[in-house]
């Protein structure tokens, strides 16, 4: 859990897991989702174990979320936009089959 | 669009070195993947709130000077640009704004700088626990403080600094846990001389020091049996001082042993690399102009061997002195001439590294972690399992790799390649040059196929 000590007025919002949450235009998305609760980022893909950002520069891959549809993406290295859609990644991908 | 030299990082080294290649004349071109110069140290210095500024202190405001001298220097920045690959003939391929281009150049100087050295304890894993260096970017980026109860646990000077720095914001900040082993200043005595030709570090240290201790902060020295407990996040911290056991109840374990340097893209292309036994990290092979193995790649910065911002500007300077002179824009006088005020500068700053490398050295728990401790924490591979593939004949990582996925998950070795070097050449009592380290293969980091597509379907 983080707090911003300064020019915390929010002026968006993003929506994480359909739940909609105000935030500032941006601002790295990891930070927005430390400060806005966001404890648990992902379920790892080997065990399910919760897993939360480790560096905050780009270097652990453990802020991975999924964001506007694309997996992956270190949250570390987005900046918020207003309306972003971001998916938490709960263990492994699944492959749908082709219809 | 042709290019005399590219340079790859904006920190303070890769500033340096473009600025100076482009007040040389040289046509320049900086990526970084970040949105604005400053690498890590210097991260939006030139956006950064006065009172922000002045709780991360003057050294961090002092990278406001390169700023100015590269926004004038004439050299071409591209931000938010990820390089993915470089080619052993200087071809870089880089992302921004969902496409690649492509520059060769002769000369190419990587100024990637550094990471934190990893900290495997029981528990590093939990949500909660962050480096120490996570809270200080997350300071830079806005004025963002974890806002529960905070122990930064390590050894080191950084861990001092942000220790001051979050006392500063109004963090919480309930102990500082020092894991340097009982006595470790007396090996690091010998090396005091040689760091009295840089005082102001040593003046800057004892400052923090008594800052702290002013503060009131429980400072718990000598420290060991760290465990960090928890179910979903960081609940308490457990340790001993002198065989006495300690709890203590956070939301937040920032952890820190010291910086490492990243060397993600010098693997990839395959130079020389030597183990650092004193800085406990690898250490690229190069001339005194950041010249390695590979004619034409030069190194500059903290990539080359940790030495602090300082160091690293002069290491730009000095890289991009001599790709000016390779390309034969300078004389071998003019670059005698202009390097010698950036050697001394350079060799000034670097005299304290031995002194502060065996002061703040890590304990062996987290360069060789106990068995149930896991060392890649993409793939959960544990220290025992890489113990139990060396003794079934693993002789080093890209071995243990295949076995057990350890080092093939999405940080591609970041994180756990320094401890697994050393676990390995513990468990196989052969030298860490001699285990070696994972085989990097591009791209450098996750992009799209559409990215990838795009090269050739556009003029640049």
């Amino acid at each position: 859990m983080f707090k911003r000590i300064e020019n915390s007025a929010t002026d968006c919002t993003i929506e994480v897991d359909g739940k909609v949450i105000p935030t500032q235009a941006g601002a790295p998305l990891a930070l927005a989702l430390l400060a806005a609760g966001v404890s648990t980022f992902r379920q790892t893909a080997v065990s399910g174990e919760p897993r939360a950002p480790l560096c905050l520069m780009g270097v652990c891959f453990d802020c991975l979320v999924q964001v506007d549809g694309q997996p992956n993406v270190q949250a570390c290295m987005v900046r918020v936009r207003d309306g972003m859609r971001v998916q938490l990644q709960r263990g492994a991908a699944t492959v749908r089959e082709a219809a | 669009m042709s290019y005399d030299v590219v340079v790859l990082g904006a920190g303070p080294a890769g500033m340096s070195a473009a600025a100076t290649a482009g007040e040389l004349g040289l046509k320049t071109l900086l990526l970084d993947e970040q949105p604005r110069p400053g690498g890590q140290i210097y991260r939006n210095v030139g956006i950064a709130s006065s009172r922000m500024a002045k709780i991360l202190g003057p050294d961090y405001q002092a990278g406001t000077r390169l700023l100015d001298r590269l926004r004038i220097s004439g050299a071409e920045v591209r931000y938010d640009t990820l390089v993915w690959d470089v080619s052993e003939d200087l071809e870089v391929a880089a992302v921004q704004n969902g496409k690649t281009f492509q520059v060769t150049v002769k000369q190419l100087i990587a100024a990637t700088g550094a990471m934190e050295r990893p900290s495997p304890l029981p528990g590093w894993t939990l949500p909660g626990v962050m480096n120490a260096g996570a809270a200080q970017i997350a300071m830079k980026s806005g004025g963002y403080v974890p806002s529960g109860r905070i122990a930064l646990v390590g050894t080191g000077p950084l861990l001092l600094l942000v220790a001051c720095q979050l006392i500063e914001a109004g963090a919480q900040l309930v102990a500082v846990v020092d894991t340097s082993p009982k006595g470790q200043w007396k090996s690091a005595i010998r090396h005091l001389p040689a760091a009295l030709r840089a005082p102001e570090y040593l003046v800057k240290g004892l400052r923090l020091l008594r800052h702290l201790r002013s503060s009131g902060v429980p400072h718990y020295r000598d420290v060991s049996n760290l465990q960090i407990l928890g179910t979903d996040s960081v609940n308490s911290l457990l340790f001993n001082v002198v065989g006495k056991p300690h709890s203590l109840d956070l939301d937040t374990v920032l952890l820190h042993h010291g910086v490492i340097p990243n060397h993600q893209l010098s693997r990839l292309l395959r130079v020389e690399h030597t183990w650092d036994a004193t800085q406990l990290a690898w250490r690229v092979a190069c001339d005194n102009h950041g010249q390695t193995s590979l004619r034409g790649f030069r190194i500059a910065g903290d990539a080359v061997a940790i030495s602090g911002a300082i160091a690293a500007e002069a290491s730009g300077a000095l890289a991009a002195l001599g790709a000016a002179h390779a390309l034969g824009r300078i004389t071998d006088a003019e670059l005698q001439q202009r390097s010698s005020t950036h050697q001394r500068l350079l060799k000034r700053h670097q005299s304290i590294r031995p002194f502060l490398d065996v002061l703040y050295r890590p304990p062996t728990y987290i360069t060789n972690p106990p068995d149930d401790v896991v060392v890649c924490r993409c793939e959960e591979v544990t220290a025992g399992h890489i113990r139990e593939m060396a003794a079934l004949g693993c002789q080093g990582p890209n071995q243990t790799k295949f076995f057990s996925r350890c080092g093939m998950g999405p940080c591609q070795g970041r994180v756990c390649g320094t401890v697994v070097t050393q676990l390995l050449a513990n468990a196989t009592h052969m030298a860490p040059d001699h285990v070696g380290t994972y085989r990097i293969r591009g791209p450098l980091k996750p992009i799209r196929l559409s990215a990838i597509a795009s090269i050739g379907t556009d003029a640049t």
